[in-house]
């Protein structure tokens, strides 16, 4: 039996003349950790952004639990009206971490990993810490709870942000390029928090260049270009036996990736 | 020089002066607190998307930022009562003209403030699941806030200045207290010159008192 | 509303509003003129490293910064001609006022400008043998007018503002005519309206231009 969190059909979207996504059609089962690769400008962060509403598609039905969100517009059925309210509560259940952490610099580790918490759930402060606490003493961090994030490095950065996303105790987790603006020698540690949820059998998924982590620890790869879905498969189909040759174009340029 | 200064009458009706200056910073805390409420809903009406919220207020916001202060007085004072058919004192005038005046200052400032905002910090907020008022008071605005200090407390000690202009409707503020005891004493270059001064120390102990606040504010950034 | 807008007493009362904002331009311009004359030698005082030329600078900058002008402009009609023993006519010292008020503002504007510019420009320029003068007049004012030319634009506007404040010196100028006719006719609401409105239509362009001015440097760098 079947029990799709997420089923997304038909997805576009246009900024002005750029047709960034020409329909995307994929379902994520509970569990399941995708990865998505693909070229810059391919539409693979797009893609992500489109599932929590950052972006809103231009035409396309996305499904939660199978209940489509939105409603259509009268007069044009490809635009769907999506309330505040409706999105927030899409949001709450949908986790997002960014490339750029997007940590609140007035609020310290602990008040940024509470801020969801409280304010979106309505938790009680007590509660809200000690939730709060679990989460960084998860990533590692609980030692930082009361600096400012200006003051971590990078990598403590996004750790904080995988703990205040995982303190609303999402369904599924999106993360877009969480490693992409680290430092090298920080990637490791971000890696390693992500894969510790990989292994608690978190939904998951995941726009990244680090082919040797999806190859690992992905369920399924996806790679996109132009907009479109070019290889989708196991990531020993995907990265290892690639059957296009558009995907082993791209994966040629990869030279350091080795399994 | 010949002329001999003498500040012991000036000196002898400080009580004057002390009320004036009491009156100034009453009229001036009162227009700043109105004139941010006003500066707040201003900024976020020109930030709306809908043309019918934001036109009218960048119509509000330019006439009061291009037209002088002394006609925001006269306007309120001998003016407005004509429409509204009321009747204002000065005090309620002034303050009428303050805080609209300030208002449309303060909300450029505000508006400047929440677009330098990062996109970043918006998202972050969304993607919790925040609404779009609780993405203003927790996130985006206490940023901005701390942001538009300095042009803030910049923009209030223009209004504190500019509440000399009260003495025109006959308000009791500091400068009004000087030309009464200018007629007292017939001293005025002593008078002048004292209110001067005090107008001096209360801006420069105004300004320390901001930078103290400020400091505190931005403490997270160090 | 009830109220009945006389739009033929703004019509008749325009010339002598006319007249005024004569006045007011009479004010305006030559305060800009002497104001930025005395505000660049003030600035240059302000960044001398003798002392005993940067402090009182700095003193006199602050003074005019941190009083109203009101008190300014009367200081200049009632005060002063006590310490030059001469009176001074409403006008006049409403002018003075207006210039010393703007040479302050500025001098913070100069200051702030030739300290925005790169150490670099000046080592460069001396390196070409040229004298400190050459360099100011040359190479670094060139440069601190175009990069603050919408601050001096701000400041126009401002003293356009201030020189309002003459009416209560009795200068003639347009706030004084509105004044007087208001009173005259009790009409207070279509005149000062209209004064309004006339300072607006004098005042915005430059507001528009120093905004355009400003976005179009904001989007070069």
């Amino acid at each position: 039996m079947s029990e799709t969190i997420l089923r997304v059909t038909n997805l576009q979207k246009r900024f002005g003349d750029l047709h960034v996504l020409r329909g995307i059609d994929f379902a994520v089962e509970p569990g399941e950790r995708i990865a998505i690769i693909g070229g810059s400008g391919s539409g693979k962060s797009t893609l992500l952004r489109c599932l929590n509403f950052m972006e809103s598609p231009t035409s396309g039905t996305i499904e939660l639990d199978g209940k489509t969100l939105g409603r259509p517009v009268r007069g044009n059925p490809d635009d769907r009206l999506y309330p505040e309210g409706e999105l927030c509560a899409v949001r709450e259940r949908v986790g997002m971490v960014f490339q750029q952490f997007n940590l609140f610099p007035h609020m310290t580790v602990l008040e940024n990993v509470m801020e969801g918490l409280v304010t979106v759930k309505k938790m009680k402060k007590q509660e809200a810490r000690e939730c709060a606490l679990k989460e960084l003493q998860k990533v590692g961090l609980a030692d930082k709870v009361d600096a400012y994030p200006g003051r971590l490095s990078g990598g403590q950065q996004q750790r904080v942000a995988i703990a205040r996303a995982l303190a609303m105790m999402p369904e599924i987790l999106l993360f877009d390029e969480p490693t992409s603006s680290l430092d090298p020698e920080l990637v490791g540690e971000v890696l390693r928090v992500i894969r510790a949820l990989a292994d608690e059998g978190r939904t998951m998924l995941l726009v990244t260049h680090e082919l040797g982590f999806a190859y690992h620890y992905a369920t399924k790869v996806i790679f996109l270009a132009d907009g479109v879905f070019h290889e989708v498969g196991t990531p020993d189909e995907v990265l290892k036996h690639p059957k296009q040759e558009r995907t082993r174009a791209f994966l040629s340029r990869f030279t350091e990736f080795s399994f | 020089m010949t002329y001999l200064w003498d500040f012991a009458p000036v000196l002898a009706r400080s009580d004057l002066l002390v009320e004036g200056l009491i009156n100034t910073v009453e009229i001036a805390v009162i227009s700043i607190v109105f004139g941010v409420v006003i500066g707040l809903a201003l900024a976020f009406l020109k930030l709306s998307p809908k043309r019918a919220l934001s036109y009218p207020a960048t119509i509000l916001i330019e006439f009061y930022r291009n037209t002088p202060p002394i006609v925001h007085f006269f306007w309120f004072f001998y003016a407005l009562p004509v429409i509204a058919n009321i009747s204002l004192d000065p005090f309620i005038a002034a303050i009428l003209a303050l805080s609209t005046q300030s208002g449309a200052f303060y909300a450029e400032v505000f508006r400047g403030g929440i677009v330098s905002v990062e996109r970043g910090q918006w998202e972050g907020a969304k993607a919790l699941g925040m609404k779009q008022s609780q993405l203003m008071r927790r996130v985006v605005l206490p940023q901005a806030l701390t942001r538009v200090f300095p042009p803030f407390v910049e923009r209030s000690f223009e209004l504190t200045k500019t509440t000399a202009l009260a003495s025109t409707l006959a308000y009791a503020d500091l400068m009004y207290q000087a030309m009464l005891v200018n007629s007292e004493t017939f001293r005025p270059l002593e008078v002048y010159t004292t209110i001067a001064l005090m107008y001096v120390v209360l801006l420069v102990f105004a300004s320390t008192l901001a930078r103290v606040a400020e400091a505190h504010m931005t403490a997270y950034r160090r | 509303m009830n109220y009945h807008f006389d739009f033929a007493l703004i019509l008749q009362s325009l010339p002598v509003l006319l007249r005024g904002l004569l006045v007011t331009i009479q004010l305006w311009v030559p305060s800009i003129a002497a104001g930025l004359a005395l505000g660049l030698l003030l600035a240059l005082c302000r960044l001398s490293k003798t002392p005993f030329i940067r402090v009182p600078s700095l003193l006199y900058i602050e003074l005019f910064r941190d009083t109203p002008v009101l008190i300014q402009l009367i200081w200049f009609f009632y005060a002063f001609p006590i310490i030059v023993g001469v009176q001074l006519s409403p006008f006049i010292a409403a002018l003075l006022g207006l210039s010393l008020n703007t040479s302050a503002y500025s001098a913070e504007i100069f200051r702030g400008g030739i300290q925005s510019i790169a150490a670099g420009q000046w080592e460069g320029a001396k390196a070409l043998g040229m004298r400190p003068t050459a360099v100011l007049r040359r190479v670094i004012l060139p440069q601190v007018f175009k990069r603050m030319l919408p601050a001096f634009t701000n400041r126009a506007i401002e003293v356009a503002k201030m020189s309002s404040l003459a009416s209560v010196l009795s200068v003639h100028e347009l706030m004084y005519q509105g004044r007087l006719l208001s009173s005259t006719y009790y009409r207070p609401l279509e005149i000062l309206t209209t004064v309004a409105l006339i300072y607006f239509l004098m005042i915005y362009p430059g507001s528009y231009l120093s905004m355009k001015l400003e976005r179009r440097m904001a989007s070069n760098s």
